[in-house]
């Protein structure tokens, strides 16, 4: 019998399986019980409606897809109305993603979130590409980062998982801003800015231009990042990019992330976040590991002044 | 991994080929054991495929494809037109081999009992989405009358959109200029005056989705159309299928095809 249980910050999950925002909602109950998951992490929501970006918003590459969605939605008191409530009739805790356009913004929606009951966690999208200002998201810069979290840390006593983006020169200054700024885990990552050109309209492929990259092809970039935070910051790392199997988790978990999120793989394999939770039981067992949280920074190099989280060697030996 | 239960309206499932054959020069036709799928499957939802050839090569992301056959005791199909490697993986399929679907999914067509004939217009591949609902039809005692538009007589799939419905059928191309829209416009009008169908269907053409939709408005005739649209999830979560749709109070709103749809009320939709 495995323990899958984890531990981000003060939230205990009872297991580290749970889905990438953006790719995720309440119609997945109707393939399996989502009571399942460690978490139930929503689409953003913004503080006001949004319709959403021009069509095509999604376009599929070899190993992957570019979407820009555009975020559309009814907006935060739509959501606080009517989504939570729709929610909370799962037992796995509801971790709502947001995304704002001012540090103001992002204070605001925080306070208004943690007044709402139900809510375990909020995850902060400062990382989803805002192409109006070519892409640029308050996570490429550490200062930008660290000033959309602490302002949320002192609007809301709710943990605050701070989602990051690839598209910055160096993710560790970001993820030691968004620590210092007093956020709970670093989600890691989000998309990858990328374009697609349909050559005979000679124009991008996607309605909006560039979109964000996601998917198998994604995962070893996502992966370093994850090793890269983990060595960066004490909080928790979950980390999401291009998983799809049981092996893809443990390999993030290896690279120091204490949970994991699967995304794009739902839309190919519905049940994959299943597979993922079935699988990581299966490997924790094969491999006698009786806590799945044991799995998490076995890859990482040693810390000065620490131990190397080495696997046990001679239990190693013995299966 | 066979995850489907009656607790779970959705399934993803491996399923068996029966069958897997060409239909005419563009056209390949799909049969899949699928008994309890098939029984529960209604006219105009549509299955999420992985399309993938024997050699397990194809597109990453699923095909949306509508349902062309399903019922209690019969095998589930699906009638394609083959025109990119998602649909050339799945013609490459052979008996024996398997699919992976995801399905039922999205909301089908809608038959009032009262009902005494039904109009059923569709264009080229667009009649396997209305197959289903003229057999329906037929086992709830509603005459059909399909009007089936093609490019030549070669690509009209007359028995595969027939079925045992026992629909009357007739044929336009554009091959001998038949199909053109003022035509059919004025066939149309001169059979509605006479005798006006209960309620009209259609499917596969913005044209013929516009003229149907400005008849009916005008002969005051309830209608349904099934809209295509590329998908990414097929279960309403990634928000890219979406398409303008008029809510009662005249605002326009984007509405997943997918989740809200496949099929749409008639005036409901707008133009693509």
């Amino acid at each position: 019998m495995v323990d899958l249980s984890v531990r981000i910050g003060t939230l205990r999950l009872a297991n580290p399986v749970m889905p990438a925002s953006g790719t995720f909602g309440p119609e997945l109950a109707q393939v399996f019980d989502l009571g399942l998951l460690g978490a139930l992490v929503t689409k953003s929501v913004t503080p006001e409606p949004r319709a959403g970006n021009p069509l095509p918003r999604l376009c599929e590459t070899e190993a992957g897809v570019l979407n820009s969605i555009g975020i559309p939605g009814k907006g935060l008191a739509h959501f606080l109305a009517h989504a939570v409530p729709e929610w909370r009739r799962f037992a796995a805790p509801l971790v709502v993603s947001i995304s704002a356009p001012t540090v103001a913004a992002f204070a605001e929606a925080a306070a208004r979130i943690a007044a709402t009951p139900g809510v375990a966690a909020i995850e902060a999208n400062i990382s989803c590409p805002n192409l109006e200002a070519d892409g640029r998201a308050f996570a490429m810069e550490a200062g930008s980062a660290g000033a959309a979290i602490a302002a949320m840390r002192a609007a809301c006593a709710l943990p605050i998982w701070a989602k990051l983006s690839p598209n910055t020169a160096e993710i560790a200054p970001v993820a030691r801003a968004v620590e210092a700024a007093g956020a709970d885990a670093v989600v890691v990552a989000n998309t990858i800015l990328g374009l697609a050109i349909d050559i005979e309209r000679a124009a991008p492929r996607l309605g909006a231009g560039m979109g964000g990259f996601s998917g198998p092809a994604f995962k070893p970039i996502a992966l370093r990042l994850v090793w890269q935070c983990a060595q960066a910051v004490r909080i928790p790392v979950i980390g999401v990019g291009g998983i799809a199997s049981a092996e893809d988790a443990v390999e993030f978990m290896m690279a120091g992330a204490t949970a994991v999120q699967v995304g794009t793989a739902s839309f190919v394999s519905p049940t994959a976040m299943l597979g993922v939770l079935r699988g990581l039981e299966a490997f924790c067992a094969r491999r006698g590991f009786a806590r799945v949280a044991e799995l998490t920074g076995l890859a990482l190099p040693a810390r000065e002044g620490q131990p190397a989280p080495v696997l046990d060697t001679a239990r190693a030996a013995a299966l | 991994m066979d995850l489907g239960t009656a607790a779970f309206p959705v399934a993803e499932c491996s399923l068996p080929v029966i069958e897997s054959a060409p239909v005419g020069q563009r056209y390949h036709r799909l049969l899949l054991d699928a008994p309890a799928l098939s029984a529960r499957s209604r006219p105009g939802q549509f299955f999420h495929l992985l399309c993938r050839d024997g050699a397990g090569q194809g597109p990453y992301l699923r095909r949306p494809m509508s349902i062309w056959r399903c019922g209690p005791g019969q095998p589930l199909g699906f009638l394609l037109h083959v025109k990119g490697k998602g649909t050339a993986a799945l013609a490459a399929l052979r008996a024996g081999q398997s699919l992976s679907v995801v399905g039922p999914l999205g909301h089908g067509f809608a038959l009032d009992p009262t009902w005494r004939r039904i109009f059923v217009l569709a264009r080229g591949v667009g009649l396997a989405t209305l197959a289903p609902l003229a057999e329906a039809a037929g086992r709830a005692g509603i005459a059909v009358d399909a009007l089936l538009s093609a490019r030549a007589p070669e690509d009209l799939m007359a028995a595969e959109f027939a079925g045992g419905s026992g629909a009357a059928l007739r044929a336009v191309f554009d091959s001998d200029g038949t199909s053109e829209v003022a035509r059919l416009e004025a066939m149309l009008r001169a059979a509605w005056r006479l005798a006006p169908p209960d309620a009209v269907f259609t499917c596969g053409s913005n044209r013929l989705f516009l003229l149907l939709q400005r008849l009916a408005a005008e002969f005051a005739i309830p209608g349904q159309v099934a809209l295509e649209q590329q998908m990414g999830c097929g279960l309403g979560m990634c928000f890219c299928c979406v398409r303008q749709i008029r809510a009662p109070d005249g605002t326009v709103e984007n509405l997943r095809v997918c989740a809200e749809g496949p099929v749409f009320d008639l005036q409901a939709a707008l133009a693509w």
